[in-house]
């Protein structure tokens, strides 16, 4: 049974899942999506009180919790969509314009 | 056990047979009666399916979907603007290689509407991905249904099977049958045991991801080679099938072709009144036959050519128009199919048929006159025409 880090762009067709099929779960978080983005939010962890606000309203899973504190953004998934920065109640979210920057 | 049924009750009691574990139901006239005699056998606890009443068609294949995609065998019936509106879904179950079986009873797709029988809603759905059995008569109706789930399920296949018999004539027409026991049927079709599914808890599974460029295209190809894999597949079980049915199936069944050297190509309950035109010519000396595809995807090609190798005139007949201003589909692949004999037969393309305009012997006699003239003159003339409208100039 051949695992999602085992198939990619030069895998041939031979070896895919009938139905492209995924056995596991879980494989979203091995995909680059954060390339879509066309703005970035910007974490000012000096103004961050950890109040939790932005994690539930991020629409994917682009802001990490460990140990009841927000850590930095995950870009490699964040669409740029600005939720966070919209609801966070202190200025420790900010957008820039592109993708790229940070 | 001989029975008298109508083609519905009998694929309705093929299903009850079977006992599948879902039944996505949504009536369409000439499919109606076969949800309607399997919710009694559902109310008489006959089955244990579980019979889920829906607001559409596209919501009867969705529920397919689902079903057969938790590791359920599913099954639904539907006819003509019902068949046009799960046609999403038909591309979703067979790209996601769930082997789902669906009940086609042949029916014209609007317009002008019309409840009768024709092949364009099914004919519709050729690209789609799904394997497509046609039936002549009650009887085959009943076999192919049986035949359908050990074809779809198998692993070197995993495609949807549509079983398909004409509006009415078939569908509602009450026939003697012969019916199998239904212990002998259950073993036949046996436990749908697929590798991967939805319910299996230790081995989570995501069915339909999105396929980008760099993925699509090798589906596709995984697509095509099912597809190829099924012929195979259906002889087998057709084998396996005439052991307990003493009935007998291929993809294709040739009708006194062994000197045929006219013939017909066709598909339906047209192939037995065109058996009693080739009976009547054969008394009067002419060397006629037919040649009935059983089996349209996936399309019998090489077989189809093999058929028709030592004849001379040959007519293709569609019951489904196809509007490509080159004749109906089922002429399109056959002639394709022709192209690599060394030798081919002339070739007509007759469309007939449509929205449930009768043929009778004696309009399969005129067809082979005009072939009689084709193999003596070796002037084919039109080479596209329709038959069965009224019209100011000579009929065909």
């Amino acid at each position: 049974m051949i695992s999602a880090k085992d198939i990619n762009e030069h895998t041939p067709w031979q070896d895919l899942t009938p139905g492209a099929e995924i056995y596991e779960p879980g494989t979203a978080r091995a995909f680059n999506t954060g390339n879509w983005r066309t703005n970035t939010p910007v974490f000012h962890a000096e103004a961050c009180k950890h109040c939790m606000l932005c994690v539930p309203f991020c629409p994917d899973s682009a802001i990490p919790v460990k140990d009841g504190k927000r850590l930095d953004f995950d870009y490699m998934h964040c669409k740029g969509c600005g939720i966070c920065a919209e609801v966070c109640p202190f200025p420790a979210i900010t957008m820039v314009t592109g993708g790229a920057g940070k | 056990m001989n029975h008298r049924l109508s083609g519905n009750e009998a694929v309705a009691y093929a299903m009850k047979q079977v006992n599948p574990d879902v039944m996505g139901a949504f009536p369409i006239t000439p499919s109606t009666e076969i949800p309607e005699y399997f919710a009694k056998y559902v109310a008489n606890g006959e089955v244990n399916t579980e019979f889920v009443l829906v607001e559409s068609e596209h919501s009867s294949m969705s529920v397919c979907i689902a079903a057969q995609a938790a590791g359920a065998r599913a099954v639904s019936a539907t006819s003509s603007c019902g068949l046009a509106l799960m046609y999403e879904l038909l591309y979703v179950a067979a790209s996601c290689r769930l082997p789902i079986t669906l009940a086609c009873v042949n029916r014209a797709l609007s317009g002008p509407i019309n409840i009768n029988a024709d092949h364009s809603d099914s004919m519709g759905a050729r690209d789609s991905g799904w394997i497509q059995i046609y039936a002549e008569n009650n009887q085959e109706a009943y076999d192919n249904f049986i035949m359908a789930m050990p074809i779809g399920e198998h692993p070197s296949v995993r495609l949807p099977v549509m079983t398909c018999m004409d509006g009415f004539i078939t569908s509602h027409a009450v026939e003697n049958i012969e019916l199998l026991d239904t212990d002998v049927v259950r073993k036949f079709v046996g436990e749908y045991n697929p590798e991967h599914y939805l319910l299996k808890k230790e081995n989570p599974l995501a069915v339909g991801p999105y396929g980008i460029s760099a993925y699509y295209m090798e589906q596709k190809v995984m697509q095509a080679e099912a597809m190829k894999a099924a012929k195979a597949r259906i002889l087998e079980v057709a084998a396996e099938f005439a052991r307990i049915s003493g009935r007998h199936y291929g993809l294709l069944e040739e009708y006194k072709m062994e000197d045929a050297e006219l013939a017909l190509v066709l598909i339906g309950s047209t192939a037995g009144t065109a058996k009693a035109a080739v009976d009547k010519l054969r008394e009067g000396g002419v060397k006629a036959g037919l040649v009935k595809i059983r089996v349209f995807r996936p399309f019998p090609g090489e077989e189809l050519a093999q058929a028709l190798g030592k004849t001379k005139a040959v007519a293709v007949m569609d019951r489904s128009e196809g509007f490509s201003a080159n004749g109906g589909p089922v002429f399109a692949e056959t002639r394709s199919a022709l192209y690599d004999l060394r030798e081919r037969p002339h070739l007509i393309n007759i469309v007939y048929g449509l929205g449930g305009r009768d043929m009778k012997v004696e309009d399969i006699e005129k067809i082979f006159a005009r072939l009689a003239d084709i193999a003596a003159t070796g002037e084919i003339g039109p080479v596209y025409t329709h038959m069965g409208q009224r019209s100011r100039e000579e009929k065909v």
